[in-house]
Parts: structure tokens; C-alpha cells; sequence
């Protein structure tokens, strides 16, 4: 029985040794390459004594970094994808709740690394541990005493109360993903994937592991070109992509400036899209432009390791109809619960609740909150059985297919990222010369509004949030106010701020 | 001009589109913005811009943006 996500790898690099693995505009690496760096990497991190813990891997989004992601796993130890243009304030924050001792850069990030006063351990070069020979002694002594719960990777994920929180998955609830992933996108080794998403989010795990699994190839698509929709289609083309995971924002960009009428991403066979709701007009653009392509709703939340349901458009939907998410992967189940811990009738709305394998460990040193989402199963009063309240509501339409139907807070899906808007709302009122603030969230015109009481001069505001906040967390747009508007029991009224941003009367 | 300055301005109060002339290449706009202004120059101009002309060029400053808006009126 596999144990470790590396079976993968060394299987892979026995079949197909020279095949290109992980690859960008300018270089790519063959399995082979891939394996001799992580194996290298491994070693080193092993005999400076690090094992069994957090290593960050600091670097662009690079091939290069990929290989450290496994070379931190040789080791034992649990990779913690950063990246380079996460603002250095939220860098600190991960930092002081991690306590990492070691962090891999390349040589850009290296300088970067001074910055970071919460950081006291050692700064290790890619470049110079890539190319260390490897112990294969000290790698099998690891293998051995590995267990398949123990964590692979932790990735950081907006925290309402301001600290991102780190959701930590072990090699167990990942193979059981990839296992399940691969055969429902019908990954081969001749797949190629074009990678959207950024390297330290759980959704690039769809390429690189039908990279590492199936030996298919995954280019990096550099995330310039997700500006240019013609020269997005010409890349995709030019690296002969069949096969895409991408956020529907993305795909969007390319419809709805009808690049389809001059070029056609012709290589297209699976085009697989979520985090958000695909607008049904869009949707037809795609289906027009590529009759013949599987076109795949995927659903599920970081803290049960990517994905957890797939519906494959088999019909045709009305305007303003969602797309389902359908039914789980094998060996997961979804459990819609009502207020009461009760399951809802049919065609009822309850909160999607999520029973299986693929459950990650939690929040990495956060019992509290892992113990507030990850809970025992109501159901069951027999045994432990640990389940994940994803908070999201669904429901079951007349052909038993689960719909998403909305948020039971204030978390919202923007451009594809998770985000809490009480987040962005904590950082703001850190700010000299705020009041009060509040975040809303306009889903017709997908942009994230600020509204703020106090002195603050908007432009100083925009410009220091910019400091604090990821780019894709940045409020869209910002509007001091006279007055915060309240409701009757004195909590800021969201409704009545929606109303006025769709409105423009402010 | 006025209403291309002041819809860039909405996205980005912080910086100077008068002066600015590596809007792309500076990564000071990203996609998030570019669809944006896509949206609001076709609400504002009435002027829709065509999949091609979404180019670095067109897009590296506020006075490139708006030949391009001229250019596309003018067709």
C-alpha cells in the first residue's frame, strides 16, 4: 500500500526519466531532474538536523520551486509554499506563528529574507543545496519511520480574525485526493496542464501532482499573461495544453472579450473550473469555442485537501442557473446538516459537511479553531469520527446533485480566492485615523468594497493596506463616510451598505 | 481623459496615471484592474475593446489607454 506522496515521483521517474515535468517559458525540468534536486535537497535538509517540521520555501514561482516542495518531504519534513510577492507584513505574521528554523530561497528572495525581523533561523539557498549529492541511506532511514498521517504541507488561508490560519495535510488525505482527482479529469502522461494558480494555495496540487503521479507536464503560465487574453490563448496553444484547472475569473477574462473570434485554445480537451459560479453566458462562449472538450465543475475547501466534489456538464443550463457541484469524490461523502444538526428534505438547504479520508490535520498550533470547523460527526453518537463543516449551504436538487447555494458568514470567493472579508476589516481598523470600517462584498460586479469613519485620508488608507494585505484582498473600492449606518440593535447595517454601493449614492 | 483619469484613479487612488508610463511592466495594474477598466471605459465611452488590442502597449499608461479609446471611437 502507498504510504508517501514520493512513491509517485520515483514511479514516475522510472517510466519516464527524460519526459519534461515541471517547466516555464524559458526552462523546464525532466523527472529525472525533478527527483535528483528533491533527493539533494532532502539530504541537506536532513543533515543539518532539520526534521519533522515546518520549512518554508521562499522563492519565485519557479520549477526550481516545486523540486524544494519535495525536497522538504525527503527530509520529513512539511513544506510551507510563500510567495515572493505576499506583502512582508503577512510574511511576519505566518513567520511568528510558525516559528520555521529553516527557509529555502532562490536569489531574488534571499535578499528579501532581511526584512523579516520575526525571523531568527537559516536562510538556505536553492541553488546551492539543488546540487548536493544525495544520501540514499539517510533518505530510506527517513522513508522507513514515516507514517502516511504525518504532514506534508501547510498552506495559509484568510482568518477573519486577521491571522491567516495554516491548514496542514498529511500524505494519507492527499493520495486519497490525487488518486480520486486523476481519474475523474482522465489524467495520462499525455496530459499537459497550464498552472493558474499560485504555488502556495492547495489548488496547484491539480498539476503538480498529474505531473508526479501520471508524468504528464505542467507549465507555469507566467501570471502576466492572464492579462492578455489573446496572448494567454497563444500560450496555451503554443505548449499544445489539453488540459487546464483553472478559476472561473480566469476563464471569463478569455470569453467575455470575445477572443474566441479570433483565436481558439485549440488543444483543449478538459477544462476544469471552480471556486466560483461560472456565469451560464460565459459558459456557452467556452462550449461554442470547444464542442468536443469535458468541461468539469470541481468544489471543495482547503481544509479537506482541494477538492471534494465534480459535476461534468452534461446539459445545458438556463441564465442565471448555477452549475452544480454534483456528487462527491470516491471515498468522501458530503453530509447537508440543518441548524439542529438534522438532515434537511430533500431539495432543503444545510450546511455542506464533509466525512472522509480526506480531511486534513487541521490548523496548524491552532487547537481552538480546528476544534470550532473539524467536530465529530453529529450523526454519530457511536464512535470518533471526525467531520469538516465547511460552512458553505447547499442543497440537493430533484436529480440528488448538490447545488452551492451561499456563505452561512462573511466569507466570499473573489477572482477565485477565499477571502474573509472581517480579514481585510481587522487591517483596516488598525489604521491611524480609522473609525470604524466595514467590508462588503458586490458579487454582480465582483469587487470588494471599503467603507470607513474616521480622518483617514482614502489615499493614504489604499496605500497603506497595500503594505499589509495581498494584493487579491485589496478592497476594489473605497468610501469614507460621515456615518456608519446602523440597524435597530446597533451592528453595522451590510444590507444597507450594499445597497448604497450598487447604487452609487454615496 | 478627464473620465478615463478618474476611472483609474477609483482602482488605484495612490498612483499619479498622469505620469505613470509602466502601469503593466511596474505591476502596478493587475488583472483584477484590467477587467475592471475594460468594463467601465465600455460603460463610460460606449466603446468596446476588442480581444486584440488587450496588449501590454495599450495598457502601460492612462495617455496610451486613451489613443487607443480615440482610435476605437473613431472606427
Amino acid at each position: 500500500m502507498q504510504r508517501n506522496i514520493l512513491e509517485y515521483l520515483e514511479e514516475t521517474v522510472r517510466k519516464y526519466p527524460d519526459k519534461t515535468a515541471f517547466a516555464n517559458e524559458s526552462m523546464g525540468m525532466t523527472f529525472q531532474e525533478v527527483s535528483d534536486a528533491s533527493r539533494s535537497i532532502g539530504t541537506c535538509l536532513l543533515k543539518k538536523g532539520y526534521q519533522k517540521e515546518p520549512v518554508v520555501i521562499y522563492m519565485k514561482k519557479h520549477p526550481h520551486m516545486i523540486a524544494a516542495f519535495w525536497g522538504a518531504v525527503y527530509s520529513g519534513c512539511f513544506y510551507v509554499p510563500m510567495d515572493e510577492e505576499m506583502p512582508a507584513f503577512r510574511i511576519d505574521l505566518i513567520f511568528r506563528n510558525l516559528k520555521p528554523r529553516a527557509v529555502i530561497c532562490d536569489e531574488t528572495t534571499c535578499e528579501q529574507m532581511k526584512e523579516f525581523r520575526d525571523f531568527d533561523g537559516e536562510v538556505l539557498l536553492y541553488d546551492e543545496i539543488a546540487g548536493e549529492s544525495a544520501d540514499p541511506g539517510l533518505l530510506g532511514a527517513v522513508r522507513e519511520a514515516a507514517i502516511d498521517t504525518d504532514p506534508i504541507y501547510i498552506v495559509f488561508t484568510s482568518g477573519s480574525t486577521g491571522v491567516p490560519k495554516g491548514v496542514a495535510a498529511c500524505h494519507r488525505s492527499v493520495i486519497d485526493y490525487v488518486e480520486n482527482l486523476t481519474e475523474v479529469l482522465q489524467i495520462s502522461e499525455k496530459s499537459v496542464l497550464a498552472n493558474q494558480a499560485p504555488l502556495y494555495f492547495d489548488a496547484c496540487l491539480k498539476e503538480l501532482f498529474s505531473s508526479l503521479k501520471c508524468g504528464a507536464t505542467t507549465y507555469l503560465t507566467p501570471r502576466s499573461l492572464f492579462m492578455f487574453p489573446v496572448k494567454l490563448v497563444e500560450f496555451l496553444n503554443e505548449y499544445k495544453i489539453n488540459t487546464v484547472c483553472w478559476v472561473v475569473s480566469a476563464l471569463t477574462m478569455i470569453s467575455s472579450t470575445k477572443t474566441f473570434d479570433k483565436i481558439i485554445p485549440k488543444y483543449l480537451r478538459t477544462v476544469a473550473f471552480g471556486s466560483e459560479v461560472f456565469p451560464i453566458r460565459q459558459f456557452r462562449l467556452w462550449k461554442e469555442a470547444l464542442p468536443d472538450a469535458r468541461f468539469i465543475n470541481l468544489y471543495g475547501p482547503t481544509e479537506a485537501t482541494g477538492m471534494s466534489c465534480y459535476y461534468e456538464v452534461d446539459r445545458d443550463f438556463e441564465e442565471g442557473e448555477p452549475i452544480p457541484i454534483g456528487r462527491p469524490f470516491k471515498n468522501t461523502e458530503i453530509l447537508l446538516l440543518d441548524e439542529n444538526n438534522r438532515v434537511p428534505r430533500p431539495g432543503d438547504p444545510g450546511e455542506i459537511c464533509i466525512r472522509g479520508t480526506a480531511l486534513t490535520l487541521g490548523y496548524y498550533g491552532d487547537h481552538e479553531k480546528t476544534d470550532e470547523v473539524f467536530v465529530q460527526n453529529p450523526l454519530n453518537p457511536y464512535y470518533h469520527e471526525r467531520i469538516y463543516r465547511t460552512g458553505d449551504i447547499g442543497m440537493r436538487n430533484e436529480r440528488g446533485e448538490l447545488v452551492f447555494l451561499s456563505r452561512k458568514d462573511h466569507q466570499i470567493k473573489h477572482m477565485g480566492h477565499r477571502i474573509e472579508l472581517g480579514e481585510i476589516e481587522v487591517h483596516v481598523n488598525r489604521l491611524k485615523g480609522v473609525r470604524s470600517a466595514c467590508c462588503i462584498y458586490d458579487k454582480e460586479k465582483e469587487k470588494i468594497t471599503l467603507f470607513y469613519t474616521g480622518d483617514a485620508q482614502t489615499k493614504e488608507l489604499v496605500v497603506s493596506l497595500r503594505k499589509t494585505l495581498p494584493r487579491y484582498m485589496a478592497p476594489n473600492l473605497v468610501y469614507a463616510l460621515e456615518e456608519m449606518p446602523l440597524t435597530a440593535n446597533g451592528k453595522i447595517d451590510r444590507v444597507k451598505l450594499l445597497n448604497m454601493a450598487q447604487s452609487k449614492k454615496i | 481623459m478627464e473620465a478615463l483619469l478618474k476611472i483609474l484613479t477609483n482602482l488605484h487612488p495612490e498612483v499619479d496615471f498622469e505620469t505613470s508610463t509602466d502601469l503593466v511592466d511596474g505591476k502596478i495594474i493587475d488583472s483584477f484592474d484590467i477587467v475592471s477598466i475594460i468594463s467601465e471605459i465600455n460603460d463610460e465611452y460606449d466603446v468596446v475593446i476588442p480581444a486584440e488590442e488587450i496588449v501590454p502597449d495599450n495598457f502601460n499608461s492612462a495617455q496610451a489607454l486613451y489613443e487607443l479609446i480615440v482610435r476605437l471611437e473613431d472606427e
